[in-house]
C-alpha cells in the first residue's frame, strides 16, 4: 500500500509540474513529424525559448490535415494548423476557424505575400524531375508530342497531383484539355500519392516524375547521386507555398502567435531545406545549404489567387478525368 | 436430418456477430451524422461502379480458376520444401500494397525482368498497365488465399476415399467426378464470393496498374468524397453501395452452397494411389513450377532490394516493429474472440447465408470506419491514445471473412460427423469444444490466427488517421521513409516486414497442425 501511494504521489507530482509548462498542440502532415522530418529539431529549437511543451500531431498530407479539422470543428484541441498549401487556403478559411495574425517577414517568394491569416515558411516550384542523360522537353506541349513517359499523381488523393492540375490550367486556360489529351499517351500511370509516384520513376518505369525542383538536392545532399534533375518549361511553374495558421479556438493564442513568429525566423528556416526539401520562405542569414545551388530555378513562377482555385479545382478536374479516361 | 443434431451454444455467436455490425453501422451513422447536403452520386460514380464490380468478377474468376490445378497438385504430391514452398507462395497476400506492387513491376514492369527478357529473343515489350494489369496483380494477391481454401477443402476428404477410390481402380477423371467436383462445388464460391469482396475495396493496386482514371474504383470515389470533395453524405452513400455489392455477392454465393458432408474417417494419413501415373506426375509438377515462379519472382525482387536496405535502416524502424508485433498479437486475440463463436453459429446452421455478416467488416472502406469512429471517440479523447486498439480491432474485422472462410466448413463437417455421437454423450458446453471440435479445428484456428497476425503486420489501414508520433506501425513507418526520398531505407523496411509476416504465420500455422501433413 505504501508504494502504491507513493507512487500516486509521484504521478501527482509529475502532473502538477507538466500542467505548469503550457502545451502547444500543432497540426501537421504525416512526413512533416516523421523522424526524417523537420518535426523533430523544429520541436527542440522551439521548445528550447518557449518554456512550453510543443506537440506535433500528424495526419496524412494537406487535404487529410483540412478534413480532420473540419471533422473536428471548434472542438479541435490544435493551437496551430502547419502544413495547408495555397490550394487548401480558400477552403480552410471558409471553416472560419482560423484568426488572424501578425507575423510579417522579409520573404524569399516569387511572389508578394499579403494574406494576413496564414503565414509561408516554406515553397517549391512543381517539377518534372528525371535521369540526367535524357534531355527534358521545353514545355507540355513538346512534352505531348514527345514519346517520354511519365508518372504522376491523381489530384483526388494527393496534392502535387492537383498542383499539376492548377499549373495546366493556369498555364493554358480554355486549352487545358488539349494538353491533357496530348499527354494521355505520355501517362504510364496515376498513382495515388508521392511516395508511389517516385518509387516507380526510380524503378525506371517512367522518364519523368511528377515532383519539386528541389527533389534532386535530396540526392545531391543526402547520396551525394548528380544522377537526377528537374527539367525546366517555358510555360513557368506553378508554386506551392506552404503555410502556418493560428486556430481561433486556441487557449494559447499569445504562445501561439510567437510560434508563427519562430516559423519564419533563423531558427526554423535554417532546418527546413534540408529536412522538408523546399525552399525556406525566409533566407536564413547562412544562406542556402550547399548543393541548392546546383538546382535549376525557373524564371517564370505561377500561382493561382486562393480564392479562384476552388472553382477552377473542379473545372479542371473534370477536364483530366474526360481527357485521360478516352 | 430432421432437426440439428448437435447444440453447440449460439448465444456467443450472434453476440459477436451483433458486435460487428454495430461497430460498422456505428461508423457508418457517425459519418452520416456529420453530413451536410452533397452531390449525390456523380455521373463519374456510376463508371467508379462498373469498373470496381468488372475487375473484381474478372479477378475473383481468374484466382479460383487458376488456383483448382494449384491446389490439386499440391493436394497430390508430397515433396522435399512442400511445406516452406505453401507458407511462401502465402506471402503476396500479406504483404503491403505498395511492396507488392514495386515488387509486381520489378518483374513485369516496362523495364522488368519480363521485358528484358522479350527483348533479348526479340520479342515486343508489354505493358502491364490497363485491365489486365489489375487483374494480373489482384490474382498474386488472391491466388494464394483461393490455392490454400482450396487445398483445405482436399485436405477434408477422408484418407479412406481414396483408398476406395484406388481399389476401385477409378481413373483421374472419375476420381475428379466422383470425390473432387463435389467437393470444389462447396469450397469454390465461398472463395469466389471472398475474393470478389477483397477486390471490390481495391484502391491504389487498381488505380496504379490500372494505368490512370479509367481504373477508379468505389474505394478511390470515397477517398475523394473525404478528402477532396469533403461530402461526408456522399462518402456515406458509396461506402453502402460497397457494402451492399458485397453483401449481395456473398449471399448469392454462400447460399448455393450444397449442404452435403464428404463422410467422416478415421484420420489415416492420406496415401494418393490415383496420382502415380507419369503424366499425372508431369502435370503436377508444371502447375507447381508455373505458380512457383508467377508468386516468387515478384518476392525475390522485394527481397533483392530490401537487402541494400537493411544496412541504412534507421533504429526507430525497430521500434515500429515492435509495435507492430503487438498489435498484430491483439489483432489476433480479439479475432479468435470474434470468429470461433461466429463460426460455431454459422456451421450449426443449414445455410451458410449469415457468413454474409463476416465479409461486412472486408467491405466496408477503411477510410469510412477510420473517420466514423475519429467522430465517435473525438469528443471523449484523444483518439490517437487509442490509435493502437481501433488499428487492432479493425484488423480483426478484415480478417474475420477470411478466417470463417477457413473455419466453417471444417466445424460444419464436424458437426455433421460427430452431432449425433456427442449428443449421446451428452457433451455440450466447454467440453464440446475442447474435446470434439477445437482438436479438429487445430489446423484451421493455425491458419486463421497466423493469417490474421500476418495482415495486421502488413496492415496500413486506418493507423493513419490516429497515429501519432510515437505511434507508428512499421508499414507506417515504411511510408514515412518513402515520403523521405529513403527509398532505400524504406526497401530494408518492406523486407522486415515480409520477415515477421511470414514469421508470424508460419509459427501459427505451423502451431496448428504439427502433427499433420500440409
Amino acid at each position: 500500500m505504501k508504494y502504491l501511494a507513493l507512487a500516486a504521489t509521484t504521478t501527482l507530482a509529475a502532473t502538477a509540474a507538466a500542467a505548469d509548462t503550457p502545451e502547444l498542440v500543432v497540426y501537421t502532415y504525416d512526413s512533416f513529424v516523421s523522424d526524417w522530418g523537420p518535426g523533430p529539431q523544429i520541436e527542440k529549437a522551439f521548445e528550447e525559448t518557449c518554456a512550453c511543451d510543443l506537440k506535433f500531431v500528424g495526419n496524412g498530407d494537406g487535404a487529410a490535415l483540412l478534413a480532420r479539422l473540419k471533422l473536428e470543428g471548434t472542438r479541435s484541441d490544435a493551437d496551430l494548423v502547419l502544413g495547408l498549401d495555397t490550394s487548401l487556403i480558400a477552403a480552410a478559411k471558409e471553416t472560419d476557424l482560423f484568426t488572424e495574425t501578425a507575423v510579417t517577414a522579409d520573404y524569399a517568394l516569387p511572389i508578394d505575400w499579403t494574406d494576413n491569416t496564414f503565414a509561408p515558411y516554406d515553397w517549391g516550384y512543381f517539377a518534372f524531375v528525371h535521369n540526367t542523360d535524357l534531355t527534358p522537353p521545353a514545355n507540355f506541349k513538346a512534352l505531348g508530342k514527345s514519346d517520354l513517359k511519365i508518372v504522376i499523381q491523381d489530384p483526388r488523393s494527393s496534392t502535387p497531383g492537383l498542383g499539376l492540375l492548377m499549373w495546366v490550367k493556369d498555364a493554358y486556360g480554355a486549352e487545358a484539355t488539349a494538353i491533357w489529351e496530348g499527354l494521355a499517351d505520355n501517362v504510364v500511370t496515376v498513382t495515388k500519392g508521392w511516395s508511389e509516384a517516385y518509387g516507380l520513376f526510380l524503378e525506371g518505369e517512367a522518364d519523368m516524375v511528377l515532383s519539386y525542383t528541389t527533389s534532386p538536392a535530396y540526392h545531391i545532399i543526402a547520396e551525394e547521386d548528380e544522377s537526377k534533375a528537374a527539367a525546366i518549361f517555358d510555360e513557368g511553374h506553378y508554386m506551392q507555398i506552404e503555410v502556418v495558421g493560428r486556430l481561433a479556438g486556441s487557449d494559447q493564442p499569445e504562445l501561439a502567435e510567437k510560434f508563427m513568429h519562430f516559423m519564419v525566423s533563423d531558427a526554423a528556416q535554417s532546418i527546413l531545406p534540408t529536412t522538408n526539401w523546399m525552399y525556406p520562405a525566409v533566407m536564413p542569414s547562412g544562406g542556402l545549404p550547399q548543393g541548392f545551388e546546383a538546382l535549376v530555378k525557373p524564371e517564370n513562377a505561377r500561382l493561382i489567387d486562393a480564392d479562384k482555385v476552388p472553382a477552377l479545382r473542379d473545372e479542371a478536374l473534370a477536364e483530366w478525368l474526360g481527357a485521360l479516361s478516352q | 436430418m430432421a432437426r440439428r443434431a448437435l447444440s453447440v451454444s449460439v448465444k456467443s455467436g450472434i453476440g459477436a456477430a451483433a458486435l460487428v455490425v454495430a461497430l460498422i453501422v456505428a461508423a457508418l451513422l457517425a459519418v452520416v451524422s456529420r453530413a451536410e447536403v452533397g452531390a449525390g452520386f456523380l455521373s463519374s460514380d456510376w463508371a467508379a461502379i462498373r469498373f470496381t464490380v468488372w475487375q473484381a468478377v474478372l479477378s475473383a474468376l481468374f484466382s479460383v480458376v487458376l488456383a483448382v490445378p494449384v491446389a490439386r497438385a499440391f493436394a497430390r504430391r508430397r515433396f522435399r520444401g512442400r511445406a516452406i514452398l505453401v507458407t511462401l507462395l502465402g506471402a503476396p497476400f500479406i504483404l503491403p500494397v505498395i511492396v507488392a506492387v514495386l515488387g509486381l513491376l520489378t518483374v513485369f514492369g516496362r523495364s522488368g525482368w519480363l521485358n528484358v527478357v522479350f527483348e533479348a529473343v526479340g520479342l515486343p515489350p508489354v505493358s502491364i498497365y490497363g485491365l489486365h494489369g489489375v487483374v494480373l496483380a489482384h490474382v498474386f494477391f488472391n491466388l494464394p488465399l483461393a490455392t490454400r481454401l482450396l487445398l483445405q477443402g482436399w485436405q477434408t476428404l477422408p484418407a479412406e476415399r481414396f483408398r476406395l477410390a484406388a481399389q476401385l481402380r477409378l481413373t483421374p477423371w472419375a476420381m475428379f467426378r466422383t470425390l473432387e467436383w463435389p467437393l470444389l462445388r462447396q469450397v469454390v464460391p465461398g472463395v469466389t464470393a471472398l475474393i470478389f469482396v477483397i477486390c471490390l475495396t481495391s484502391f491504389a493496386v487498381a488505380l496504379t496498374l490500372g494505368g490512370g482514371p479509367k481504373a477508379t474504383t468505389v474505394e478511390l470515389a470515397i477517398y475523394q468524397a473525404f478528402r477532396f470533395d469533403f461530402d461526408l453524405g456522399r462518402a456515406a452513400l458509396l461506402s453502402v453501395t460497397q457494402l451492399v455489392l458485397a453483401g449481395a455477392a456473398a449471399v448469392l454465393a454462400l447460399s448455393i452452397i450444397p449442404s452435403i458432408s464428404m463422410g467422416g474417417g478415421q484420420d489415416r494419413p492420406l496415401r494418393r494411389w490415383d496420382a502415380l501415373g507419369g503424366a499425372q506426375r508431369v502435370q503436377d509438377t508444371v502447375v507447381i513450377t508455373l505458380a512457383a515462379a508467377f508468386l516468387l519472382l515478384p518476392l525475390c525482387a522485394v527481397v533483392l532490394r530490401g537487402m541494400a536496405g537493411l544496412a541504412v535502416m534507421p533504429p526507430q524502424v525497430w521500434a515500429a516493429a515492435g509495435l507492430s508485433l503487438y498489435v498484430a498479437i491483439i489483432s489476433v486475440l480479439v479475432l479468435l474472440a470474434l470468429a470461433l463463436p461466429m463460426a460455431g453459429w454459422i456451421a450449426s446452421g443449414r445455410t451458410g447465408g449469415t457468413e454474409a455478416i463476416g465479409l461486412l467488416g472486408l467491405s466496408a472502406s477503411p477510410l469510412m470506419i477510420g473517420t466514423g469512429w475519429f467522430i465517435l471517440i473525438n469528443p471523449l479523447m484523444n483518439p490517437a491514445d487509442l490509435a493502437l486498439p481501433v488499428t487492432a480491432l479493425v484488423n480483426a474485422l478484415m480478417a474475420l471473412p477470411f478466417c470463417l472462410r477457413i473455419m466453417v466448413p471444417r466445424l460444419r463437417d464436424t458437426l455433421q460427423d460427430f452431432g449425433r455421437l456427442s449428443v449421446t454423450l451428452r457433451l455440450k458446453g466447454w467440453p464440446l469444444w475442447r474435446w470434439v471440435i477445437l482438436p479438429r479445428l487445430a489446423p484451421q484456428i493455425g491458419f486463421a490466427a497466423g493469417l490474421t497476425g500476418a495482415l495486421s503486420v502488413g496492415d496500413l489501414g486506418v493507423i493513419t488517421l490516429f497515429a501519432d508520433q510515437e505511434r507508428a506501425t512499421l508499414p507506417l513507418q515504411m511510408y514515412r521513409l518513402m515520403g523521405a526520398y529513403q527509398m532505400e531505407a524504406a526497401a530494408g523496411a518492406a523486407l522486415l516486414l515480409l520477415v515477421m509476416a511470414l514469421g508470424i504465420f508460419w509459427v501459427c500455422d505451423r502451431g496448428g497442425r504439427w502433427h499433420a501433413e500440409a
